[in-house]
């Protein structure tokens, strides 16, 4: 094998961090290479400078033997490397041949691009209709999509961010088999992860970034899973316990719950049944689009539904708004953190009033109370650590991290019966992360019912106590959560609800 | 190259000295215009801008423009804060001088302090109903408002056309279209409070009014709601905002003040209805709004200003022979500029080296 | 009452004359939407195209360059919206409205000295042989060239739209703007494109207002016809063809409603006079009421601005 990609001290700086500080790599024609790192410790900053979005400070890169320093993406395609996004940047009013066609920089006409898609997603096992519309494929289809772009323009090197994080444990076996027969054709992928089962399962070799450098490499056949989270991480990884649990009386009940999407590429709820009892904490798996921001809307208020399909505490609650609720103590942090749970432009303070209204009584008579107001945004700044210069500046000018443990304090210091959260760490760091789920633990402990929703499997295994999956907008019945195999959660995600109950059984 | 970078935190000094740039920034490209046009650019520029707060008589007729044009403006604003888009505020301050004026020309004859308020109330009514068109057509449709309303502003014309051709022509007018003239019939015609500045009855009810807005959007938890309505539509639904509600009460607030302020030009500056009566003050307190940064005490000060310019402007018109137009390219620029200036709030402009 | 002077050949051709200025400006209109972008200063570039186009014809002796004067000034003073909006980030609704008022002084402004001229006549383009043909002749083939030309600019924006690669990418960057720009395009440059086309058809709708319609030029004389455009817009679902439907509709609305007038009917002017507003805002609810099917339709992010990140 000889060297694809020759990378030699990589830097990049944004004010107040280094993303990247003298990385060097090399990429192996036809590997499987992980670039392996926590949530910020560079991933995304070094493949967006090999793919030409983002300019390195400092550093060089030799491809093939050739200086490689493309200016924009185009000029990186040109030399066989393709990116395949976290977040897709496909269209979901176009169609799939369209969506190609726009990933192309010299496109075959219709007819033949439609036979050559046909013909390569058939190929690598992942089938794919040229005229369907990306808004009604699912998560695992629309991913095809962007990867049959790449393949259609004959890349030398695929970089693929995270992207297992949005497909069901069958769809990500599916697409090892894809890239396993690439890496066969010669094909480099330089694969980005930090889950440390599927880089040992697939990848050849492995960097491990923290902070921006390199700071070990590896061959993950030789490696387990905790040592290279160690690597990562930089210490001694800690296991946590699994808690007790003594489920208290029925908190919420909610039976035969429908409701329509009014999103056209939503997903309806379908008879969603299931009960919470107080100390509880209902972990809701499945993937993204299946019916996660639904069932928090009609959770939350902000849709409702027939009355008597949620119960708070034995009384029907389905026709209230979200007001209404929160007054009953039914409270919720959606998913989106910038634009739903928090207003951007608005200040601390005014996003603590946002929703801490009702419980705090901070407008008594409709005027409100500025100082009472304050005081209740500084006590979440203060007791849920959240890094800011003061109550006064925007949510947007805080981080990821900070922004969530301020939406989560809010809501677990008004002292809720029931707290569902959708997707709680999503994008936050591994420190804030921690805080948070200790912070919902804790809730529950105190005796309130908490329901997480979440892709991410490991956090649901570490936190709930029972367990169930979304899956088209059906959930099935809720199990404990000991005891699951990976499997039968795989099973479950991919809508196999009978397995799901058989399990119950 | 200079580049644009985002601020962490929207700037407070930015956000209070654009406007104050942006006229700036006309008064320079405006002079430039003028001086093209042949037109003494510094005489112009002073007619515009100071004339009107030194001259006396100027001063006396400035509350007489800023007063209708600060009215609509802070219904409006309230609107705007909220993503709700009102232009038909011209049509509003039409139907508001109809129906105040058609209560006046009713009570033809009859005397006592409380036909005034009896008029202002069913204009406001008017104004809000004719507002509350495009509201109803948007909750229970998804009709856009900014189409609707403007639709209506060429409706309401039509109507008043057609009342002071008809039923509301003034018997005795030689078949003129026009009304009786309330301004010169002492029960309907609104009294002086302080004349030096143009204050009217109708200038201490807007300053009032101003006062009231103020403390909605800053105090109150309505005024909460219309600003969180308008930073992220869906946070505010999370907050339990009912957008339907949000989108009445804009259109409607908006619509009565702008009803209002036609009943008080009705009687008071104009006195009498006519095919010519709207003057498109519904159009430039949209400036003002934005101009005053949809914040009550700017609109007062964004409303002075704009007065000027109509005050200033006249007395160009014979003094320069500028044309009448010009005024309304000043305000237009002015607007652009502050829009243009914005961007400031949010970014800064920064120097980039060229990466190697 | 005498309905026997309404001539149905006559008033379609007088249709099509009312419907051609809405059809060009709403053309174009369509594809700054498609692109993502609201430009509700429609009017204002509509009458500046009115007064430019004027002052070329009348200045040239020639009605042709008349109207690509009216374009160029569309274009012109889309710019500064297209500037504001793509570069510095403005409100586009705000900057639309200034760009209406500022058109509309503006072009008070500029024509203040052309009042009340007649400008030179823009000869029919007769189809030689098929214009002789009784009444198809008069109805298809003896129009002036703009009406023939406004028809075959909507097949090409139907073309370019539907079967262009550039015309994907457009739709593209109406779509989502973020991914458009994560595959290499540059969002604001094709957007700024965009503007300038629908300034040029709002210019020429303009101009055929003031050389054609009316003709001669005066003060705010589009009188809301851009407005109506952007309505035909919605109307329309974004789909060309259905701009033509929606423009040749309103042509009728107007003519019929004149025609009514002249006739001396017992409905008032002033009421006939609001009908095209009125019915605008009739069809605007019926094309709106079906929240699902608008969405649908109306690209995902028009109106939205756009900043790259990185």
């Amino acid at each position: 094998m000889s060297v694809l990609l020759d990378i030699q001290g990589l830097s990049k700086s944004y004010p107040g961090v280094k993303a990247n500080d003298d990385v060097s790599f090399q990429i192996q024609e036809g590997e499987i290479h992980a670039l392996l790192g926590e949530n910020g410790a560079g991933k995304s900053t070094l493949v967006k400078m090999i793919y030409g979005l983002v300019r390195p400070d400092s550093g060089t890169m030799v491809l093939n033997g050739e200086k490689f320093a493309p200016p924009k993406p185009f000029f990186a395609r040109q030399k066989g490397v393709s990116m395949v996004f976290q977040h897709f940047s496909l269209f979901e009013a176009l169609t799939v041949a369209e969506n190609i066609t726009l990933g192309m920089d010299v496109a075959p006409n219709r007819k033949e691009l439609s036979a050559q898609i046909r013909k390569v997603s058939n190929e690598y096992g992942l089938p794919l209709d040229p005229d369907r519309l990306i808004g009604d494929l699912s998560v695992g289809e629309r991913q095809r999509v962007e990867i049959i772009r790449c393949l259609l323009q004959d890349p030398r090197l695929l970089i693929m961010d995270e992207p297992t994080s949005v497909l069901t444990p069958q769809e990500v076996d599916t697409l090892f088999g894809t890239l396993r027969k690439l890496s066969e054709n010669g094909v480099a992928i330089l694969y980005i992860s930090h889950k440390l089962d599927e880089i040992k399962a697939l990848c050849d070799h492995a960097t491990v970034l923290r902070m921006g450098k390199v700071v070990d490499t590896c061959i993950p056949a030789n490696e387990t899973a905790r040592s290279m989270a160690e690597m990562m991480i930089g210490g001694e990884l800690e296991i946590h316990a699994a808690t007790e649990f003594t489920p208290g009386a029925e908190a919420l009940r909610v039976e035969d719950l429908n409701l329509a999407s009014k999103d056209p590429f939503g997903t309806s709820l379908k008879n969603v049944s299931f009960t919470l009892r107080k100390g509880e904490i209902l972990g809701i798996g499945g993937v993204a689009g299946n019916g996660q921001d639904e069932i928090l809307a009609a959770l939350s208020g902000e849709e409702k539904v027939t009355p008597e399909t949620i119960l708070l505490g034995g009384k029907a609650i389905g026709g209230d708004g979200p007001n209404a609720r929160r007054e009953k103590g039914l409270l919720s942090a959606p998913e989106e953190r910038l634009g739903h749970a928090a207003a951007p432009m608005m200040t601390l303070t005014q996003n603590a009033f946002l929703t801490g209204r009702i419980r705090k009584n901070l407008a008594p008579n409709g005027v409100i109370n500025h100082r009472k107001t304050t005081g209740f945004a500084e006590e979440i700044v203060k007791k849920f650590d959240v890094r800011t210069p003061g109550v006064h500046v925007a949510a947007k000018a805080l981080s990821g991290g900070n922004l969530q443990k301020f939406v989560i304090g809010r809501e677990v210091l008004q002292s809720p019966e029931v707290l569902v959260v959708n997707q709680p760490t999503w994008g936050v760091d591994a420190a804030a992360a921690a805080s948070i789920r200790q912070a919902l633990r804790q809730l529950a402990v105190s005796g309130a019912a908490v329901i997480v929703i979440s892709q991410d499997l490991d956090e649901l295994m570490e936190i709930s106590d029972t367990f169930a999956v979304l899956a088209e907008g059906r959930l099935s019945k809720p199990q404990p959560s000991d005891g699951l195999s990976i499997e039968e959660i795989g099973l479950m995600m991919g809508g196999d609800l009978e397995v799901a109950n058989h399990v119950d059984a | 190259m200079l580049m644009l970078e985002q601020r962490p935190q929207p700037s407070k000094t930015m956000l209070y000295l654009t406007p104050v740039m942006a006229v700036l920034a006309t008064m320079l490209v405006g002079g430039m215009l003028f001086w093209a046009m042949g037109i003494d650019p510094f005489r112009a520029i002073y007619l515009l801008f100071v004339d009107p707060f030194v001259d006396s008589y100027n001063l006396s007729q400035l509350f007489v423009k800023a007063s209708p044009l600060i009215l609509i403006a802070m219904g409006l604003s309230i609107g705007f804060r909220a993503g709700v888009w009102n232009i038909g505020a011209e049509g509003q301050f039409i139907i508001g001088a109809i129906c105040g004026g058609a209560v006046g020309l009713a009570l033809w004859g009859s005397t006592g302090w409380w036909i005034l308020p009896l008029m202002a109330l069913a204009a406001a009514l008017g104004g809000a109903l004719w507002g509350l068109i495009p509201a109803v057509l948007k909750i229970k449709f998804n009709a856009n408002e900014i189409l609707v309303s403007l639709m209506l502003v060429y409706v309401a014309g039509n109507l008043l056309a057609e009342m002071v051709q008809g039923v509301l022509r003034a018997p005795d007018g030689m078949g003129f279209p026009e009304s009786r003239n309330l301004g010169r019939n002492d029960p309907t015609a609104l009294p002086d409070v302080f004349p030096a500045l143009g204050i009217d009855a109708g200038g201490v009810v807007m300053l009032i009014l101003l006062a009231m807005a103020f403390f909605l959007l800053q105090k109150h938890a309505l005024g909460f709601q219309i600003k969180l309505t308008g930073d992220s539509p869906r946070a505010a639904r999370f907050a339990g905002v009912k957008p339907g509600v949000i989108i009445a009460v804009c259109l409607g607030i908006s619509g009565a003040a702008a009803g209002l302020a036609g009943m008080f030009e009705l009687t008071g500056a104009a006195g009498k209805l006519t095919i010519d009566f709207p003057l498109g003050y519904g159009f430039t307190a949209i400036i003002v709004a934005f101009l005053g940064r949809l914040n009550p005490v700017g609109i007062l000060l964004a409303g002075v200003v704009l007065a000027g310019t109509y005050i200033g402007g006249e007395n160009a018109q014979f003094m320069l022979q500028l044309p009448a137009a010009a005024v309304t390219v000043f305000q237009g620029m002015m607007l652009f500029f502050l829009l243009g200036f914005e961007i400031l709030i949010n970014y800064r402009v920064k120097r980039m080296r060229r990466a190697v | 009452m005498d309905f026997s002077s309404l001539n149905a050949v006559a008033m379609i051709v007088l249709l099509i004359g009312a419907a051609t200025p809405i059809l060009l400006a709403a053309i174009g209109e369509l594809v700054v939407e498609k692109s993502g972008v609201l430009n509700l200063g429609v009017e204002g570039m509509m009458i500046i195209g009115a007064v430019t186009g004027f002052i070329a014809a009348t200045t040239t002796g020639s009605p042709m360059l008349g109207f690509v004067g009216g374009a160029i000034g569309g274009a012109v003073v889309s710019m500064l919206f297209a500037f504001l909006t793509q570069y510095l980030l403005s409100n586009q609704v705000a900057t639309g409205l200034a760009l209406t008022m500022f058109g509309l002084g503006m072009a008070a402004l500029i024509g203040r000295n052309y009042n009340g001229i007649k400008p030179p006549r823009a000869e029919r383009l007769d189809v030689p042989g098929l214009s002789d043909f009784p009444i198809l002749g008069e109805l298809l083939f003896s129009h002036d060239p703009i009406i023939y030309f406004s028809i075959v600019l909507v097949f090409a924006v139907w073309w370019f739209l539907n079967r262009s690669r550039a015309g994907l990418v457009l739709r593209a960057c109406g779509e989502n703007h973020d991914a458009a720009h994560s595959l290499g395009y540059n969002v604001q440059l094709i957007r700024f494109g965009a503007i300038m086309f629908g300034g040029a058809c709002a210019g020429l709708g303009g101009a055929y207002v003031s050389l054609i319609r009316v003709p001669q030029w005066t003060e705010g004389m589009t009188a809301g016809v851009g407005w109506i455009a952007l309505a035909i817009v919605v109307f329309a679902s974004w789909k060309p063809w259905r701009v033509i439907l929606g423009a040749y509709m309103f042509g009728g609305i107007t003519i019929l409603q004149l025609s009514l007038q002249a006739l001396g009917i017992s409905i008032s002017g002033a009421y006939l006079s609001m009908t095209p507003y009125v019915v605008t805002i009739v069809v605007l609810v019926i094309m709106s009421a079906d929240r699902k099917r608008a969405s649908l339709n109306a690209p995902a992010c028009l109106g939205r601005s756009f900043h790259a990140s990185h």
